[in-house]
């Protein structure tokens, strides 16, 4: 076959793979697809990564040094990432995404910069490769240092509460115009309007490298906890645009494709969860309310707190014909997803309706609670999204709040709080309501919440899962 | 600016585009694992990983080519084995709530 063949069909091989991660993507709407959807998308990466194989070594192009490097880096980095992928508990999953989100943007910087050192002083330095050079090069590094400050924080290497220097944004401003000076410095050295030299470029690349670098840190850094679900789904969907920026680069259409579809599904997804959280953008990015973990308060003014034994708590539950359950965060931290499914196994025994009600920024990422209660053998019917079971809860016996809090605070519907206008659960529209928590600590806007307050409520302190083995128990002796 | 780089430019938008439809479209159940999803196929750079290794002929740019490749193939084989674990759990068991510790030993999980 002719050279020509050959690409011919590798660029078609390629073009499967592209539509095959869209299909993949398409699959995902729904539950009942979404593990096909991601193995159609595997197999679209499969057939891109053999077609690239077979096109280089077609082309005589598979040097002995370059397969042993590709080789060698699949079976350390693919072995690193299977083993994390296998072993990482289901709680620690968004640090994780986080984690592989970085080192894709770094991998897109390593393709962006490779190619700039080999083009440097040729022909093909032209204005629009330098363009998609430095743009790859600051995308990824901010992507790279970004993501796994992000992970760190959820993981709690790194302290999740805002960390703020002074003169913090200063620095902040001061790099991105670093960035931005050394992006026009590159752009008008490859078309010549400006004179640099080889060497003058290197050292004006290496700045932007470590402007963006450092960027990416002091940009995450300020920010909460509780935005990082947020602020890992923006870099996922930097490191897409990364991608397609290093895709210009190389000239390769895969990449170029792929890179953009991730980086529109990160977009929108980015928006999504902020508008669950009824946080913009700009705010989150800007570092507004929200310390992170909750400070431990006393019941401000404004009410009593009714505190309930388990065994109270347990008659509720069990002579309950409608019980809505609650998760949230809590419960996450407390790994309590099996102890909750046992509770409501032994309520349905008994006869009990048991939903779950599901926030959608319940838990550390939208939809995380649902993964920790399928992790538990939830059924994937009883979990409820919040405008599908908000009008139940009236008829709800019992509502049994576990480890959420400004999801459920009645606060959120007057102006005036910092979760004003944020959707919620109508958790206290329930007959009865059952809080189990640890303290009477604040949530993450800081605020406390009505909701312990209403006379419908009981509280029952206790470690959620501790609590809810606890209950079981009770439930079971009744 | 050349042909190639105006089509390569068309075909950008169009896939940011497809990307908006298709994204906009998922229940914000699958949230979680679409956000672990997308992020498997940005791995797409192990491919530009490949492609500058086989480029590579200098020792800086083979340094810069395996590590292209190290952090490339982390994010596609565990992007995509970390969303398979996440989406295995989404599955029905049997009606019979009392069937619950049966089903967790199910066939693999594939979802009905």
């Amino acid at each position: 076959m002719s050279q020509e063949w050959v690409y011919t069909l590798v660029f078609l091989a390629w073009l499967l793979g592209a539509s095959l991660f869209v299909v993949g993507l398409h699959f995902m709407n729904s539950p009942a697809t979404a593990r096909r959807g991601n193995q159609i998308s595997a197999t679209g990466m499969t057939i891109a990564v053999v077609a690239t194989l077979v096109y280089l070594a077609s082309q005589g192009a598979l040097s002995p040094t370059a397969l042993a490097i590709i080789v060698v880096g699949f079976v350390i980095g693919g072995g690193v990432g299977l083993w994390l992928a296998r072993t990482v508990a289901m709680t620690a999953m968004p640090q994780l995404v986080s984690l592989f989100n970085a080192v894709g943007g770094g991998a897109a910087a390593l393709v962006a910069i490779d190619d700039y050192l080999r083009v440097l002083g040729t022909a093909e330095e032209t204005v629009s490769t330098a363009v998609f050079v430095v743009l790859g090069v600051v995308i990824g590094c901010v992507t790279f240092t970004g993501s796994l400050i992000a992970s760190g924080k959820l993981q709690g290497i790194v302290s999740g509460k805002p960390i703020l220097v002074p003169g913090g944004r200063l620095v902040t401003i001061a790099l991105a115009a670093i960035a931005v000076l050394g992006f026009i410095g590159l752009v008008f050295g490859a078309g010549g309007a400006i004179a640099l030299d080889e060497t003058a470029k290197l050292v004006v690349l290496g700045i932007v490298i470590a402007a963006a670098l450092v960027f990416g840190v002091t940009m995450v850094l300020p920010i909460g906890g509780a935005d990082m679900p947020v602020v890992i789904s923006l870099l996922n969907s930097f490191t897409g645009t990364a991608a397609a920026m290093a895709g210009f680069v190389i000239n390769n259409p895969v990449l170029i494709v792929s890179g953009a579809l991730v980086g529109a599904a990160g977009g929108i997804l980015t928006k999504l969860m902020a508008d669950a959280m009824n946080r913009s953008l700009m705010n989150i990015i800007a570092g507004g309310f929200g310390g992170g973990e909750g400070t431990v308060a006393e019941a401000g003014p404004g009410g009593t707190v009714r505190e309930l034994t388990v065994d109270d708590a347990a008659i509720q539950l069990a002579y309950a014909n409608l019980v809505i359950i609650v998760p949230g965060y809590g419960l996450a931290v407390a790994q309590a997803q099996h102890a909750l499914r046992e509770l409501a196994d032994v309520l349905e025994a008994r006869g009990v309706e048991v939903k779950y009600a599901i926030h959608p920024v319940a838990g550390r990422m939208p939809g995380h609670m649902n993964v920790l209660l399928a992790e538990a053998n939830v059924p994937y019917p009883q979990l409820k999204e919040m405008d599908e079971i908000n009008p139940e809860f009236e008829r709800a016996d019992v509502a049994l709040v576990v480890g959420a809090n400004d999801v459920t605070n009645p606060a959120a519907r007057r102006p005036g709080t910092p979760i004003s206008g944020m959707p919620i659960l109508d958790v206290d529209k329930a007959k009865s309501i059952i809080v189990i928590k640890r303290s009477m600590g604040r949530g993450y806007a800081g605020i406390d919440n009505e909701l312990y307050t209403n006379p419908k409520t009981g509280m029952l302190f206790a470690d959620a899962k501790k609590g809810l083995t606890e209950l079981t128990a009770a439930v079971k002796a009744l | 600016m050349n042909q190639d780089l105006l089509f390569a430019i068309a075909i950008f938008v169009l896939a940011v585009l497809v990307g908006f439809e298709v994204i906009s479209k998922v229940p914000a159940t699958l949230h979680t694992p679409l956000m672990s999803g997308a992020n498997s196929i940005h791995g797409i750079v192990f491919v530009g990983g490949i492609l500058i290794a086989a480029a590579a002929d200098s020792p800086l740019s083979y340094v810069l080519a395996f590590v292209a490749v190290v952090f490339g193939a982390m994010n596609v084989v565990g992007g995509y084995v970390v969303t398979d674990r996440m989406l295995q759990m989404f599955r029905r068991r049997p009606s019979a709530p009392a069937q619950s510790e049966g089903a967790r030993s199910g066939s693999g999980g594939s979802a009905q």
